[in-house]
């Protein structure tokens, strides 16, 4: 326990900021170690007893991500905007208190320690084109100019996509282009998503997922 | 809110004010009519060649010097910008895109008479104005490393362009004069749907790491008073083209005048032509009802109290 506040304190996690949800969070904790008991299985399960998801399987990483943006995710596949097999039934399962609660307690963990990709991805591919430039003939911006430099994330309405896993990546674009995905504000995701063909979401998606994170910090 | 716009005046077609011109600047004789938007018709008649295409060698470093200058000011020619903008703030996909002012539709168009300092200003001298005003900043000398690259990058992007031509896809696209005069509660509104997301509920954009990823609208860190953006014919041309980022062309027309108009109606840094005299300086330079400098908005006088 006192190990985690440390390195939550050195991640730059504001003390104060953790001081009045630290009873909510405990009640979070075990949501993700235990699930609730009413449908909810344990987060931990799938997302990583970090926080730092699977690569392998394609659950994304929650840990260090804004607590706006998991909330509204969450809020999201309960309502239906944004549809999954998988995460509405769970979404469904949790109160909108331990919505929060959850939102709240991912978004200060540590951003796990990532393994160094097998092989770096090229400065000048196909992905890295898209991300840092874009594709403006087809009105595609470059991703970056959203997500923030190498995909750290802006604020509570721009998600990190650094580190996520390609796969990850992958399926959120197909859903935005087939409209099972469709709680972007302003449509923005929907509408770029339709300019791009499987090869340019398998390119962006390995560049991003290559991308290192910054470590042990919430995104910035 | 107490400023009409005239339809004569809205009819005014102004080529080209990076720098503050005002709308009975030099080319209010170019009253030719605007091409339609090109994205609007697909494919712009003149393509810039693709960047791979940049030769190896010494002049194709100097060409990715202007680029990169371009994508990166404040990085790369820290000394003569003092705001928190790049110049591919304004003119999109490092200066490339159609209806966004590409460098490829201005290269061909100088030498230009301006009436506003009566000569001939070569395109150098145009650059050294975008940095004085949208980047509120300092104008590099006209042999300045700075000025040559910004030169080299715009000559290879409009290789194979004709000289002298208003090609279609330079410049921002007129947005034709609305229903109702600019409002700024109207405006304030589209701010919040359609803006704010981005460039904060303030205005003043949002950063990572300390740099803008979304650039401010307003204050300190935005363009200032002599700026072409601040006259509401350019910002809403830019805005009804560009904005929101990766959406342009969804607002309609009024939206489009509105939200100029709010933005247009905030505090930001000085016009550095100012002489210490507000309306003497409106008088000077920004005798337009495109202008609310020297203004009364909502009770506030505009350039009044310049955000530093
Ligand atoms: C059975 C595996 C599984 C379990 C258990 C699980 N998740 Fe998920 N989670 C997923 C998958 C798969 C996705 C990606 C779904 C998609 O494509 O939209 C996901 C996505 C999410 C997202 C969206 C992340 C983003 O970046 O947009 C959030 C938030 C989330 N889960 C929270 C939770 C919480 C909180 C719990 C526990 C109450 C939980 N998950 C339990 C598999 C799981
Ligand atoms: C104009 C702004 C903008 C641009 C450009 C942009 N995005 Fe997004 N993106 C968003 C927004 C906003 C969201 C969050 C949507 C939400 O709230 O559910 C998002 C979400 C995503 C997500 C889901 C992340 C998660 O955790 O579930 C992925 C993946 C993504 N974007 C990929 C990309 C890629 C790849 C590009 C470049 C080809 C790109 N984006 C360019 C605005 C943008
Ligand atoms: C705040 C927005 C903004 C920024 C930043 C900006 N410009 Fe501009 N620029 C404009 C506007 C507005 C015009 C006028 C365009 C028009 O009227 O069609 C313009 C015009 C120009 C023109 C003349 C276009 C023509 O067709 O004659 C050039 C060249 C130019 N800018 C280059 C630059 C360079 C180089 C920088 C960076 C040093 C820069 N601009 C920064 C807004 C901006
Ligand atoms: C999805 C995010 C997003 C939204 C929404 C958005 N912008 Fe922007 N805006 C940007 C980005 C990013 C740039 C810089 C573009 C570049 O560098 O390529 C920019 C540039 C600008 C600029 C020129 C630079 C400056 O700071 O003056 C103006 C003016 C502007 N936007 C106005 C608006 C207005 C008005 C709206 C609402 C109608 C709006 N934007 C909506 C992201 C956005």
């Amino acid at each position: 326990m006192r190990g985690k506040w440390m390195a939550w304190v050195a991640g730059g996690t504001l003390l104060a900021a953790t001081w009045p949800v630290l009873a909510g969070s405990t009640g979070a904790r075990a949501l993700a170690s235990e699930g609730n008991g009413r449908g909810a299985p344990p987060c931990q399960s799938c997302h990583g007893a970090d926080g730092g998801g699977q690569e392998a399987a394609g659950f994304p990483r929650l840990a260090g991500l804004d607590a706006g943006y998991l909330a509204k995710q969450l809020a999201d596949y309960a309502a239906g905007t944004r549809a999954n097999a998988v995460m509405q039934p769970i979404a469904r399962a949790l109160s909108a208190d331990e919505r929060q609660a959850a939102a709240a307690y991912y978004s200060r963990l540590p951003v796990p320690m990532a393994p160094l990709p097998a092989r770096p991805e090229a400065t000048d591919g196909a992905g890295a084109t898209l991300a840092t430039r874009g594709r403006w003939s087809d009105r595609v911006p470059a991703c970056e100019q959203c997500h923030g430099p190498g995909g750290v994330g802006v604020g509570a309405h721009f998600p990190p996509l650094a580190g996520q896993p390609a796969a990850y990546i992958a399926a959120q674009l197909k859903a935005w282009q087939q409209g099972t995905r469709r709680n972007d504000p302003l449509e923005l995701m929907q509408h770029l998503s339709r300019a791009l063909g499987a090869e340019d979401i398998e390119a962006v998606s390995r560049w991003f997922a290559a991308q290192p994170l910054p470590n042990g910090r919430s995104t910035p | 809110m107490n400023v009409r716009l005239s339809a004569v005046v809205l009819a005014t077609f102004v080529l080209a004010a990076c720098t503050g011109r005002t709308p009975i600047d030099a080319h209010a004789t170019d009253a030719a009519p605007t091409p339609p938007a090109a994205a609007a018709q697909g494919t712009p008649a003149f393509a810039p060649p693709a960047e791979a295409a940049i030769p190896a060698g010494p002049y194709g470093d100097v060409v990715r010097l202007g680029r990169e200058i371009f994508r990166h000011t404040r990085q790369n020619a820290p000394a003569y910008v003092g705001n928190g903008l790049n110049c591919v703030n304004c003119h999109l996909d490092a200066g490339r895109l159609a209806d966004s002012s590409p460098l490829w539709g201005a290269y061909g168009m100088y030498p230009q008479y301006r009436k506003k300092n009566g000569h001939v200003n070569s395109y150098g001298e145009r650059l050294q104005g975008c940095f004085m005003y949208s980047m509120n900043g300092k104008a590099p000398p006209l042999d300045d490393k700075v000025i040559v690259a910004l030169e080299t990058y715009s000559y290879w992007m409009a290789q194979g362009a004709p000289l002298g031509v208003k090609l279609p896809g330079a410049g921002y696209p007129k947005v034709p004069a609305p229903a109702k005069a600019p409002d700024y509660a109207r405006g304030q509104a589209v701010f919040a749907r359609d803006c704010a997301l981005c460039h904060g509920a303030d205005g003043q954009g949002q950063k990572v790491a300390g740099d803008y990823v979304f650039p401010p609208l307003w204050g300190p860190d935005s363009f200032n008073w002599g700026a072409g953006m601040h006259e509401l014919d350019k910002a809403a041309a830019f805005i009804k083209a560009n904005m929101p980022l990766g959406r342009g062309g969804m607002l309609n027309d009024q939206d489009a005048w509105d939200v100029a108009m709010f933005m247009d109606a905030h505090e930001r840094p000085q016009d550095p032509r100012y002489g210490g005299d507000l309306a003497a300086t409106r008088k000077a330079y920004h005798d337009t009802p495109m202008s609310l400098y020297g203004r009364r908005v909502n009770g506030r006088l505009l350039g009044s109290e310049p955000a530093r």
